[in-house]
């Protein structure tokens, strides 16, 4: 709790939970009584969850009006409204109304040196660092483009530093659970002092006027113009940018005036135009941290899949790569498209595989990144994110338009993030080149000549 | 349209028969989710649809007719799903998020179901209520919900005492409460009790058992799920 003297000022007891929020009656752990006080003394307000409007209903909280989300529950004295989109976080209706704080802000504690970081950052991440540093105090847009495995946290360690020092509230927003979990600990270890909370669905945590919350896009629902600053991490993750009304929480969490900054390796076209029109200031970061460039995607040829799977038999070349590897004692993983892939393979090969809604996810995962099995096989929900020090990377199919150019470019970058060995091989099977392939690699060599230049 | 279950584009089955139908409702959930909900098919219980190999009188049905109390009660129960994992995760988005529309799913599906089991039957639907706190709090009664797909004359003639959570409770504590029901009216007749889920059964014997005190002839019961 970041509360300064409770029994000079009461109200800050609820500004802590209730501040920069719009909440159901159960999400306010106020009784009854209390409540009533606060709409009498106008700290909070009661607002309508569904509107209505010429063009149908929409929810208040999650912006969502499309029509096969909107329910209808039918009453004795007519219909009732409620949202499909964000039911899971609690239902909105029109029989029950959204509270919404209009109190005075939760002061915040200013903190002088809060970075316990002690780190050197490379001469890239120095432009970027400064970058970010100058748009959180001008309270301005910016992109960072910087390639996987850049050292983006720290990057941001000098800007949070004048925020927090400021009192600014702080966000760092991405669409992945599995990107919070691995973030939280590297802040809290970084910012000691700070009151840090993390925010997933089933997270332990609770927002009791932290000054920096790092959450998953779906958590910002709860939020209205609450944050001073706001990182959006992995923006062109799924389902972030196929979800108007994450964009659209996104945008509610923040203060009119509020800095915002994007994170990403692989911007979506529609931020990489505004950068290019000059909408959206951008900062680019072409090279990794240990200053290596970028593993070259190759593209082996592998037509025989599909035969060879029938018969139920891996093809030869990627029975060559995989030996190849053992013979080396190299670790790696193994992309492919599909879940059934996945299982096939993992019969054919022994080795263990990780997809979405396995139960195990997260054991397996934490036995690869220790190191205690050799090889995993994946769908693409480690395409990103996850780090593991010293490893080979292949994609199976990589035709397949599940792998875009973003997922391929992620893959990618996930070989060679070790500063002993930044050389990862990095082996597209395919059956037919797509754009997606040749637009992945043109994107790392672009990033390796950006950097190469620099050095220059 | 959309799946109501995924969310993902429907398209709908047009053919020279709905075309022509101006009633034509085309359904509300995609071919593939369709497959996953488990509709009971055959062998089962013939008074409590459980499955049963040889479509004998389970062990729980047999206890109920020896039971003094309940004895000839509840004529028989069926029910259209059976309960699997799938199942409960529509029922926690369905009755305990409040995803009210869900049940729109398996419309089709009720229908035919009640049509087979009692077509020709003129009984009076009559829902399982909730404590009217519970029902403010969720919005609506799950069961009456139900009864509203069939398209027929409902009466709730019950109400309900006290609210227990029975989905918190084991087999023993709900067969030691007490009847939760009141009868409001007495109907005579025929009755089918609707209600979401068929557990252990002890709901719907309270309410069958009040119901025939009250001077109903004949009392079954129609459960979207058995499990």
């Amino acid at each position: 709790m970041n509360i300064k003297n409770p029994t000079e000022n009461p109200s800050n007891v609820y500004a802590a939970h209730l501040s920069g929020k719009i909440l159901l009656r159960n999400e306010i752990p106020f009784t009854e009584t209390e409540i009533e006080m606060l709409l009498n003394q106008k700290f909070l307000n009661e607002i309508r969850g569904i509107e209505d409007s010429n063009f149908g209903y929409r929810c208040v909280r999650c912006g969502n009006q499309k029509r096969y989300l909107i329910g209808r529950i039918p009453t004795k004295t007519g219909k009732q409204i409620y949202c499909r989109n964000c039911i899971e976080m609690g239902r909105v209706s029109t029989f029950e109304p959204l509270y919404k704080w209009a109190g005075p802000e939760l002061p915040l504690d200013r903190l002088k040196n809060p970075c316990a970081w002690e780190g050197q950052l490379t001469v890239h991440q120095k432009i970027a660092s400064d970058k970010i540093n100058e748009a959180m105090t001008n309270r301005t847009k910016l992109l960072t483009w910087a390639v996987c495995g850049a050292g983006k946290t720290e990057m941001l360690f000098r800007g949070l530093t004048d925020a927090i020092s400021r009192g600014d509230r702080i966000c760092l927003a991405t669409p992945r659970a599995d990107v919070v979990r691995e973030l939280v600990p590297r802040f809290r270890k970084a910012f000691p002092e700070v009151s840090i909370t993390a925010l997933y669905g089933g997270s332990p945590d609770k927002d009791d006027g932290c000054q920096f919350v790092i959450s998953t896009t779906h958590q910002l629902f709860r939020y209205e113009r609450a944050f001073d600053v706001m990182i959006i991490d992995e923006a062109d993750a799924f389902p972030f940018y196929a979800d108007a009304s994450l964009v659209y929480a996104a945008k509610k969490a923040r203060k009119e005036s509020s800095s915002l900054i994007f994170l990403t390796a692989t911007p979506r076209k529609w931020i990489k135009l505004q950068s290019a029109c000059g909408f959206l200031p951008t900062v680019f970061v072409p090279s990794r941290y240990h200053g290596h460039p970028l593993p070259v995607p190759t593209f082996p040829s592998c037509y025989s899949l599909k035969k060879s799977l029938q018969k139920d038999k891996l093809p030869p070349k990627i029975n060559d790569w995989i030996a190849e590897k053992e013979r080396n004692n190299r670790r790696f993983l193994l992309f492919v498209p599909s879940i059934e892939m996945a299982e096939q393979i993992s019969k054919l090969t022994k080795y263990e595989y990780v997809h979405a809604d396995d139960p195990d996810r997260i054991e397996k995962v934490e036995c690869f990144r220790k190191g205690e099995i050799t090889a995993l096989i994946t769908t693409t929900i480690l395409e990103r994110g996850v780090t593991f020090p010293s490893i080979d990377v292949a994609v199976i199919d990589a035709g397949h338009n599940v792998f875009d150019v973003a997922a391929l470019v992620q893959i990618a970058g996930r070989a060679g993030r070790n500063a002993k060995d930044p050389y990862g091989d990095v082996s597209f099977f395919h059956q037919g080149k797509s754009d997606a392939m040749v637009g992945a690699v043109k994107m790392i060599e672009m990033m390796n000549n950006l950097a190469k230049e620099r050095v220059k | 349209m959309n799946c109501l279950w995924c969310h993902d584009d429907i398209m709908p089955d047009i053919t020279w028969l709905n075309f022509w139908n101006p009633f034509y409702e085309p359904g509300k959930i995609c071919t593939t989710c369709k497959e996953g909900f488990p509709i009971i098919v055959d062998h089962v219980c013939p008074m409590c649809s459980r499955p049963s190999k040889n479509e004998e009188v389970c062990g729980d049905c047999q206890r109920w007719s020896n039971s003094e109390a309940f004895q000839g009660a509840l004529e028989r129960n069926v029910s259209v799903f059976s309960y699997t994992p799938i199942m409960k995760d529509m029922m926690a988005k369905w009755k305990y998020r409040g995803d009210y529309e869900l049940i729109h799913m398996f419309s089709e599906d009720v229908r035919k179901k009640f049509k087979e089991a009692f077509g020709k039957s003129k009984a009076t639907l009559v829902p399982i209520p909730l404590s009217s706190s519970r029902e403010k709090e969720r919005g609506f009664n799950q069961a009456k919900a139900i009864a509203m797909l069939l398209k027929r004359p409902i009466e709730s003639v019950l109400t309900r005492v006290q609210d227990e959570k029975q989905s918190k409770k084991t087999r023993q504590e709900r067969m030691e409460a007490e009847n939760p029901f009141q009868l409001v009216k007495e109907v005579k007749g025929e009755i089918i009790l609707i209600d979401d889920i068929y557990t252990t059964g002890m709901t719907l014997h309270w309410a069958a058992e009040l119901l025939k005190k009250g001077g109903s002839t004949k009392i079954q019961s129609f459960t979207l799920i058995r499990s």
